[in-house]
């Protein structure tokens, strides 16, 4: 019970640190950049500041068709990790309380 | 830390390719080696897999006002040392650049030395450090997960200065510019991945406790 409860906490720690800057607490990302945009798209922009010339010389063989697409596939990638540790944790408790 | 398709030059896509091979290499011989000799860690193995798989399709809102994702790698390099992790992460950068259009192919070599070659050794070194001055394996996981994930993103910081250096200020002022965009963000997320290693790590110490046994993670104090 006492494990329970620790992992309780622990996990919302994670919830109250993701949540506390969709409720106001950030820093305002810049004139230029959209809220909650993307680190990596971020980067991009920082590299046509410094680099104005610079042409990405490769593009992507195929793209999310939307954005939609995109967060099924994300979304898809979380889901099949998740899944299997759910399984093997599940499994192994099982086996675990099997045993003694 | 995915620095997209055809945004580094030839030459440094090149160079990060050839310097993450052999993690890679030395990764897949270790995975093979595990495998014939501990066929009852394989399970744990497709675990730290999964891990890597979710932790890296969550993008999380952070105090900077960006969205970044954390990495799930220190698990792994803590359960099956650091090259196994090259080798999971490159598979998970290589989902991410062919179906999500997250990344690429240019950019493998070097978001693979970031992700699956830096963050896996951070991880693992902090954690035997921890192991072997007496800290608990809780707090010691924690560590190791979160600075592995926070100097994954100071690496692609690095890598990003590298080749694009501020006119005015040089290689220095660039790697500020950048470790702006991608190490600041990265703190709180890096708590995060810390907090959600130790809960897995914990569900895993309790139920698999043989198979940690096996491959050595827990350390002499719970033998």
């Amino acid at each position: 019970m006492k494990q329970t409860c620790k992992t309780l906490l622990l996990l919302i720690a994670v919830i109250f640190i993701t949540a506390l800057p969709l409720m106001g607490f950030h820093l305002d990302p810049g004139a230029d950049s959209e809220i909650f945009a993307g680190a990596d798209d971020k980067a991009m922009t920082v590299i046509e500041e410094i680099s104005p010339g610079y042409e990405p010389w490769a593009e992507a063989l195929w793209e999310p068709t939307s954005g939609e697409i995109a967060s099924m596939l994300f979304a898809l990638q979380a889901a099949l990790g998740a899944g299997f540790i759910g399984y093997y944790i599940g499994s192994s408790r099982s086996r675990h309380k099997g045993l003694t | 830390m995915h620095i997209m398709e055809g945004y580094l030059p030839l030459n440094h896509a090149v160079g990060w390719t050839v310097v993450s091979a052999p993690f890679v290499i030395h990764g897949l011989r270790s995975i093979s080696k595990n495998i014939r000799n501990k066929p009852e860690t394989k399970m744990l193995l497709g675990v730290a897999g999964a891990f890597a798989f979710v932790l890296s399709a969550l993008k999380l809102p952070s105090v900077s006002g960006s969205c970044s994702h954390p990495t799930g790698t220190g698990l792994g390099a803590v359960l099956f040392g650091p090259t196994t992790m090259s080798v999971v992460g490159l598979v998970v950068l290589l989902f991410q650049a062919l179906l999500l259009a997250h990344g690429g192919l240019t950019t493998l070599g070097a978001n693979t030395f970031s992700m699956a070659v830096v963050g896996p050794f951070v991880a693992y070194g902090v954690y035997q450090a921890g192991k072997r001055t007496g800290l608990s394996p809780g707090v010691s996981i924690f560590l190791a997960a979160a600075l592995g994930n926070l100097m994954t993103y100071v690496t692609t910081s690095f890598q990003l200065a590298l080749a694009f250096p501020d006119p005015v200020n040089g290689f220095t002022g660039s790697l500020i510019k950048f470790g702006t965009v991608f190490a600041f963000t990265q703190i709180p997320l890096a708590i995060s991945e810390g907090l959600l290693t130790v809960i897995v790590f914990g569900a895993l110490s309790r139920y698999s406790f043989k198979e940690m046994q096996d491959l050595n993670v827990l350390g002499g104090g719970c033998k």
